[in-house]
C-alpha cells in the first residue's frame, strides 16, 4: 500500500479541483439552498460529471467502469467536498451503484447500473429506519412474497439523494426481525410505483435527502437484489465504501474551511495588528494542522485497503475504514468549529460561507456513524 | 542473482559466522551499546560485536566508506534490517554521534573535521553529548551565553549548560556557544566540539522526579577547545544548531513510531493495550468489562494507527523523490503527546498498582511503567517543547505572521 498519489490520480485531482471551481463554487452551493427546486443539485452537471468519468471510476470494467477503485474516488470526492458541490456521487455512485454492483444479476446490471453509470439516472440506496441509528442490522420494512414477486411495507428516513431519484434500492426485512443479520434483502423499487411516496427532507446541511413511505408496493420477483435474505453483507460492504468516499469529501470540507481560517486570520486586524501574529489563534491553528494530516493519511489508507479486498470482508481493512471515519468525523467537527470562532461574529451570520462547513460537518458525523460508534466497531474488529 | 541477493547471502554469511551468537536476542532498549572510551557494557559481547560490525561500516550503514561507513543504499540498509532482525540481532551502536553530531558534520564539517571525528563515531570509541540548552536558553535557544573566547587557535570556554544527556558518561561535547554579544544573538553563536576529559570540564547528574539521572548540569571553567573544531565557522553556529535539531527531532518521532503490532496468523493483531487491560480488568460478552477503558484503550489504539500512516505517508513520499511533506513537522509533538496519553492510559488501567515506588508489593513492571510515565512527562519539553513546536508549524508551514 502506497500511501501517495500516482501520476494519473495527481492529474485528476487537479482536473476535478478546477472544475469544481469553475461549475460549482460555493455560491452555487447557496444559490441551490436558497432555491425551490427539492433536488438541490443540477442533472445537467452531473451529466457533465459522468461524460469526464467520474461516475464510472470505482465499478470494474465488467461493470462497465473504468476499475480505478477508491483510491481514485476519494479524489473526486475530496475535490466535491472542498466547495459542498451536491451532485449525488455519494448517493447515487457510492451508495445505491455499489450495491447494485456487489448484488444485481446481469439483467438487473444492464437495466439500472449501466445508465447509473452514464449518469442518466439517479438511484439512492434507502437502509435508515427512524430507529436504525447507524446499526445496519436494524431493519424493520417489512417484504412479504406475493405470488412470484413481493410486497414492501414500511418507512425509510435520511434516504440521501432520495428526493426526485429515479429508483431506491431497498433495504427490508424478509424474515426475522430488527438487530437480525440475516433476513434482510434487498429490492429495487422505481420512484414511480404504486404505493411510493417520497418527501423531500430538509436537513441542517441542506443535502438532498428524503423520507421513503411503501404503502403495500407490489415488486416483482426480478425486483430482488441478491439472495433472500442475505442482504445484510451486501449493505455493509455499500456502506463502508459509500464511508469511505464520504471521507474524501470530510476532507475537502475541512481543508476548504481550515484555508478560509487561515486567510481570516492574516487579513483580519484587531488591536492593530492582524489577528494571526497571536499566538492563542497560532497554536490552535496548528493543532487543526497537525488533525488535517491525519485525516488525509488514514482516509487514503482506508480507500486503498478497500481496493485491495479479493471479494470477501477483511476485518483489517475495515478496521481501517472505522479508524478513518473516526478521525475525519473528529477533525472536521474541530475545524468547523474553531473556523467559526476564529471568524468571531461575521462567522455566525448566514451571510458568510463557514456555516455552511461548520452544518456539514456534523451531517456527515451523523452519517454512517459517528466517531463514537466507527471507536467501538474498531475495538470489536481488533477482538476487544 | 541480482545483485541486492549476492549482498544478502553474502551478509547473511558473514552475519552467522563472524558475530558472536551471545548477543542474539538482547533487543530492548536497556540493552542497547553506547560505545565510548569507557563503555557501558550491558552484555560482555557488546563492545566486540559493535567493533566486528564496524570493521564492515555496518553501525552506520548508509554513511560514505571514506569515513569509515558502510556506504550501502537505501535497499541494501533494508536488507541489512531484515538480516538483522532474523538473527535476532540488535542494531550494534547508538548514541548522539551516530544519530545527531554524526548526520551534522557528514553536512556543515571540513574535510579534516570529518576524517577527525566520523571514524570513532563509527567505531563506537567516543561518546558524544550535546551541550545546548542553559538554565537561562532553554526554549530560547538562541540565548545562550557559554563564553567562547579565541586566541590564536586556542578557544577558552566559560559558562554552563543544563540537560546534557549522560554528560556524565561522554568523552566530547558539540556545544553552542557565544563568541559575539554585540550582533542579533542569533549571529554570535559558534558550534563547537570540546572533549570533556579535562580539568576545566564537569558533568554533575541531574535527579529527575522518575528518580533516575540522564541529565548533567555542565560546568566550564576555562575549559580548552581548538580552533579547528569550530563547525561552520566563527559565529556561524545557529544555521548547524536548527540542523541537527531537525535530526533530533526525527529520532525522538521515530521512537514513538514503533512498529504497528501484527497478527498471528492471519488473527486480529494483538494490541498489547487491550492486553494489559484484559489482564487488569477481565471482559465480559468478549469485551474489555470497563466500556470507559476500552474507548481510551481504542482511542489511543487509533490515533496510534493514525501516526504510523502518516509516518507511512511521509515516507513514501520521501522515496517517490518528492521534498519532506508538511506532515513531517508533526512527529515530534505528535509522537511525544501520545505516547504520554499511552503511559496515563497504563496507569488508569493498572490502577491502585500503578503507583508503586518499590517493592514489596508491585511487581518490577509496574514499577517500571510507573517510571516510564514520569518520565514522558519530559517528552514534550526536551528536544524543542510542543508549544515551541506548535511555534514552528504556525510560522514555517501556516505562514502566519510574526
Amino acid at each position: 500500500m502506497q500511501l501517495i498519489l500516482d501520476e494519473d490520480q495527481t492529474m485528476l485531482a487537479q482536473t476535478a479541483g478546477a472544475f469544481f471551481n469553475e461549475h460549482s463554487p460555493i455560491s452555487r452551493f447557496r444559490a441551490l439552498r436558497d432555491g425551490d427546486d427539492s433536488r438541490r443539485y443540477s442533472l445537467e452537471l452531473y451529466r457533465q460529471m459522468a461524460e469526464l468519468g467520474w461516475t464510472a471510476i470505482p465499478f470494474s470494467e465488467a461493470d462497465g467502469g473504468l476499475g480505478l477503485g477508491l483510491a481514485s474516488m476519494i479524489v473526486v470526492t475530496e475535490a466535491a467536498g472542498r466547495t459542498l458541490a451536491p451532485e449525488p456521487l455519494l448517493e447515487s455512485v457510492m451508495m445505491a451503484g455499489q450495491a447494485l454492483s456487489l448484488a444485481g444479476n446481469a439483467a438487473q446490471k444492464e437495466r439500472w447500473l449501466t445508465p447509473l453509470i452514464a449518469g442518466e439516472s439517479v438511484l439512492a440506496l434507502a437502509h435508515s429506519e427512524p430507529a436504525s441509528r447507524y446499526d445496519l442490522s436494524r431493519i424493520e420494512l417489512q417484504a412479504s412474497a406475493d405470488g412470484d414477486g413481493y410486497r414492501l411495507q414500511g418507512r425509510k428516513l435520511h434516504v440521501l439523494g432520495g428526493a426526485q431519484a429515479d429508483a431506491f434500492v431497498v433495504a427490508a426485512r424478509s424474515a426475522g426481525q430488527a438487530g437480525e443479520r440475516e433476513g434482510i434483502s434487498l429490492f429495487i423499487v422505481p420512484a414511480d410505483a404504486a404505493g411510493v411516496k417520497v418527501q423531500a427532507q430538509g436537513r441542517v446541511d441542506s443535502r438532498n435527502a428524503a423520507i421513503l413511505e411503501l404503502e403495500s408496493v407490489r415488486v416483482d420477483g426480478d425486483a430482488l437484489l441478491g439472495e433472500l435474505g442475505a442482504g445484510h453483507g451486501v449493505l455493509e460492504t455499500a456502506i463502508d465504501r459509500a464511508t469511505v468516499a464520504l471521507c474524501g469529501e470530510m476532507l475537502g470540507g475541512m481543508n476548504a474551511a481550515f484555508e478560509m481560517t487561515l486567510d481570516y486570520l492574516k487579513e483580519r486586524k484587531q488591536f492593530d495588528t492582524v489577528i494571526g501574529t497571536f499566538q492563542a489563534l497560532k497554536h490552535r491553528a496548528a493543532r487543526m494542522f497537525i488533525e488535517l494530516e491525519l485525516a488525509r493519511s488514514v482516509a487514503m489508507a482506508a480507500a486503498r485497503a478497500l481496493d485491495a479486498e479479493n471479494g470477501h470482508a477483511d476485518p483489517q481493512a475495515r478496521s481501517l475504514v472505522s479508524l478513518a471515519k473516526a478521525k475525519l468525523s473528529e477533525a472536521y467537527c474541530l475545524i468547523a468549529n474553531e473556523a467559526v470562532q476564529m471568524h468571531g461574529g461575521i462567522g455566525m451570520t448566514d451571510e458568510h460561507d463557514i456555516g455552511f462547513y461548520m452544518k456539514r460537518a456534523r451531517a456527515s458525523e451523523m452519517t454512517f456513524g459517528d466517531a463514537a460508534f466507527h471507536r467501538d466497531r474498531f475495538a470489536s474488529l481488533g477482538g476487544y | 542473482m541480482s545483485d541486492l541477493e549476492s549482498f544478502r547471502t553474502e551478509l547473511r554469511t558473514f552475519l552467522e559466522n563472524e558475530t558472536p551468537k551471545e548477543i542474539r536476542g538482547q533487543l530492548g532498549p536497556d540493552a542497547a551499546y553506547w560505545g565510548g572510551r569507557n563503555p557501558e557494557l550491558h552484555h560482555p559481547e557488546a563492545k566486540r560485536y559493535c567493533e566486528i560490525m564496524a570493521s564492515r561500516g555496518l553501525t552506520a550503514p548508509t554513511w560514505p566508506k571514506e569515513y569509515g561507513g558502510g556506504g550501502l543504499s537505501r535497499e541494501e540498509a533494508k536488507v541489512l534490517d531484515q538480516e538483522l532482525g532474523r538473527l535476532r540481532l540488535p542494531p550494534p551502536l547508538t548514541g548522539f554521534g551516530l544519530q545527531m553530531i554524526g548526520p551534522t558534520l557528514l553536512q556543515f564539517g571540513t574535510e579534516e573535521q570529518k576524517q577527525e571525528h566520523i571514524p570513532p563515531i563509527v567505531r563506537g570509541e567516543i561518546r558524544w553529548c550535546q551541550g545546548y540548552s542553559e538554565p537561562n536558553a532553554g526554549s530560547d535557544l538562541a540565548s545562550v551565553q557559554a563564553g567562547a573566547v579565541i586566541d590564536g587557535d586556542e578557544i577558552t570556554l566559560n559558562g554552563q549548560k543544563i540537560w546534557t544527556s549522560y554528560g556524565d558518561k561522554s568523552d566530547w561535547m558539540f556545544a553552542l556557544t557565544r563568541t559575539d554579544s554585540q550582533v542579533k544573538k542569533q549571529m554570535g553563536i559558534t558550534f563547537l566540539l570540546l572533549d570533556m576529559d579535562q580539568p576545566g570540564v564537569e558533568a554533575r547528574p541531574i535527579k529527575l522526579i522518575s528518580g533516575a539521572s540522564p541529565f548533567c548540569e555542565t560546568f566550564f571553567e576555562n575549559a580548552k577547545a581548538h580552533t579547528r573544531n569550530i563547525i561552520n565557522g566563527l559565529g556561524g553556529g545557529w544555521t548547524v544548531a536548527k540542523a541537527l535539531l531537525g535530526h533530533e527531532r526525527n529520532m525522538i518521532g521515530n521512537v514513538f513510531g514503533g512498529g504497528a503490532p501484527r497478527g498471528d496468523k492471519g488473527g486480529p493483531p494483538k494490541n498489547p493495550l487491550a492486553e494489559l487491560a484484559r489482564q487488569y480488568l477481565g471482559e465480559a460478552d468478549g469485551r474489555l468489562s470497563d466500556p470507559s477503558i476500552r474507548d481510551r484503550v481504542t482511542a489511543v489504539s487509533m490515533d496510534h494507527r493514525a501516526f504510523l500512516l502518516t509516518m507511512q505517508r511521509n515516507a513514501d513520499n520521501l522515496k517517490a523523490g518528492h521534498r519532506p511533506g508538511p506532515e513531517s513537522s508533526i512527529f515530534k509533538i505528535y509522537g511525544t503527546e501520545l505516547n504520554q496519553r499511552r503511559e496515563e492510559l497504563m496507569l488508569s488501567i493498572r490502577g491502585p498498582q500503578a503507583v508503586g515506588w518499590e517493592t514489596p508489593g508491585f511487581s518490577q513492571e509496574e514499577l517500571d511503567q510507573t517510571r516510564a510515565w514520569l518520565r514522558s512527562r519530559g517528552n514534550t519539553i526536551e528536544g524543542g517543547t510542543s508549544e515551541i513546536q506548535l511555534n514552528i508549524i504556525a510560522k514555517r508551514v501556516l505562514e502566519l505572521p510574526d
